[in-house]
């Protein structure tokens, strides 16, 4: 199987990942619920993540690390907790539905939103952020790069665009934590949305926010919390304030082994990597006859993803004969990222995307090359 | 039971803090170590620092140059 769909999640991760998730599941207590050994060991060890996280994207402290189960849950947490009725958003064509269903949600509660269209290369003008801004302009919500082409959005000029207005700052990373560089402070973040399980390589069921200092989220769940337990209040400290009910400790023991392994390995020499991947595959498939290739590949930073179709094929089915011939995982269809879809064009064929990881080699990117030209020579 | 000395206790607003203080005196080789927190004091987060009763100037010390987020401290006997 040459796997690559790495974009909705990545299979092959440093060993030490699912050791340590064993590990803790052996011996792990409740983190926050008690000072014996085995509580304390889950406690430190999500300490550490908070840590790790914090220095990855230069959070202000370890203890605005907050930890959810994905980014979609983060998201949630972020504009609902952020965001109210009369409030106006800024947000962007490039988006997943894990942003734009929760500000569609709001726009519903009396809230309202506009979206920074893209060109047909799914680029989008930061200058247009200006034109939409607005008296009751509360935040600016996007990506850091989209799930569809692989566009890396300029968060630091949008960051300074944020700052300079007195906009909050709430950037998606899905796509990005652990394969680019993210500064909170120097891009003016407020709020960093991650998932663990994608380029972070830890398990599913792990993610979380990173929140700025003076930024205040509303909490979204409230419960029981190891602190203030007779308050009938949910805690107003972080993390404990969007952390009610028992934390994922064996999903994060994960996540602390997978950060162990980027902080050795490199944030830079992961990207180059991945990046010499996919820059390999769009030049061996950019040229066929037959096939298009959607995203701005002129970008010199981009996350490793190509979406293509060919000729006027399913992407659906493009995508099954690659996995049922050759083995070659995909994902086609919409991507959960309609409004990208509508301006490339695509919404009625959806696109095939291919997304790579460090765990992908130069001889895979071959072959998936060669199996993308049988095909479209067989379309013609 | 175990009779009763003097002891200063720390106590923090949350785990992450309870975990930071704790990270902290071990680099530094500060004695104490992490317990429920006795009923005598009332804290946010339900596990203090406790440590000998001559280590509080270290202790505040250690507090402000790491930015603990400490709720408070006390001497009591434990």
């Amino acid at each position: 199987m040459i796997y690559l769909d790495n974009a909705a999640t990545t299979i092959r991760k440093p060993p030490e990942v699912a050791a340590a998730v064993l590990a803790a599941m052996d011996s792990f207590g409740n983190s926050g619920r008690g000072t014996h050994c085995e509580a304390l060991s889950a406690s430190r060890t999500i300490f550490e993540t908070r840590e790790m996280l914090a220095r990855l994207f230069h959070a202000p402290r370890p203890e605005r690390v907050c930890f959810t189960a994905n980014s979609t849950e983060a998201l949630n947490i972020a504009v609902s907790g952020l965001l109210e009725s009369g409030d106006h958003v800024i947000s962007t064509d490039c988006e997943h539905n894990s942003v734009l269903r929760p500000l569609y949600r709001l726009a519903a509660q009396g809230g309202s939103v506009d979206f920074v269209p893209t060109d047909r290369q799914g680029r989008i003008d930061v200058g247009n952020f200006a034109s939409l801004l607005r008296p009751e302009t509360r935040a600016v919500v996007c990506t850091h790069a989209s799930n569809l082409t692989g566009n890396v959005l300029d968060i630091r000029h949008i960051g300074a665009f944020c700052h300079a207005h007195g906009l909050l700052f709430v950037v998606d990373a899905s796509q990005t934590a652990g394969a680019l560089p993210i500064d909170m402070e120097q891009d003016h973040i407020d709020v960093l949305c991650f998932t663990g399980h994608k380029s972070l390589l830890g398990p599913q069921g792990t993610g979380g926010l990173c929140v700025g200092d003076g930024v205040e989220v509303r909490p979204w769940k409230v419960g029981g919390t190891g602190i203030l337990s007779y308050s009938q209040t949910q805690p107003e400290p972080y993390p404990t304030r969007l952390e009610a009910g028992t934390l994922n400790g064996h999903g994060i023991a994960g996540l602390h082994a997978a950060l162990a392994w980027i902080e050795k390995t490199g944030v830079d020499a992961i990207h180059a990597r991945e990046d010499a991947l996919a820059r390999q595959f769009y030049e061996g498939v950019r040229q066929l006859p037959g096939v298009t290739v959607y995203g701005d590949f002129a970008q010199t930073l981009r996350a490793p993803i190509v979406s293509l179709n060919i000729g006027d094929m399913d992407s659906g089915e493009v995508s099954d004969e690659l996995e049922q011939r050759w083995g070659i995982a995909t994902r086609p269809g919409a991507h959960c990222a309609p409004r990208l879809h509508q301006a490339l064009g695509t919404q009625e064929q959806g696109a095939v995307r291919f997304s790579w990881s460090w765990y992908n080699t130069a001889e895979e990117t071959d072959a998936a090359i060669a199996a993308v030209k049988t095909l479209a020579e067989e379309a013609r | 039971m175990r009779e009763k000395t003097k002891k200063l206790v720390v106590t923090f607003r949350t785990t992450a803090g309870a975990m930071a203080m704790e990270k902290a005196c071990k680099a530094e080789a500060v004695p104490g170590r992490l317990i429920p927190v006795p009923r005598a004091i009332t804290a946010g987060c339900g596990m203090c620092w406790a440590a000998p009763p001559d280590s509080r100037d270290i202790i505040e010390n250690l507090v402000i140059r790491e930015h603990l987020d400490v709720d408070g401290l006390y001497d009591i006997l434990l």
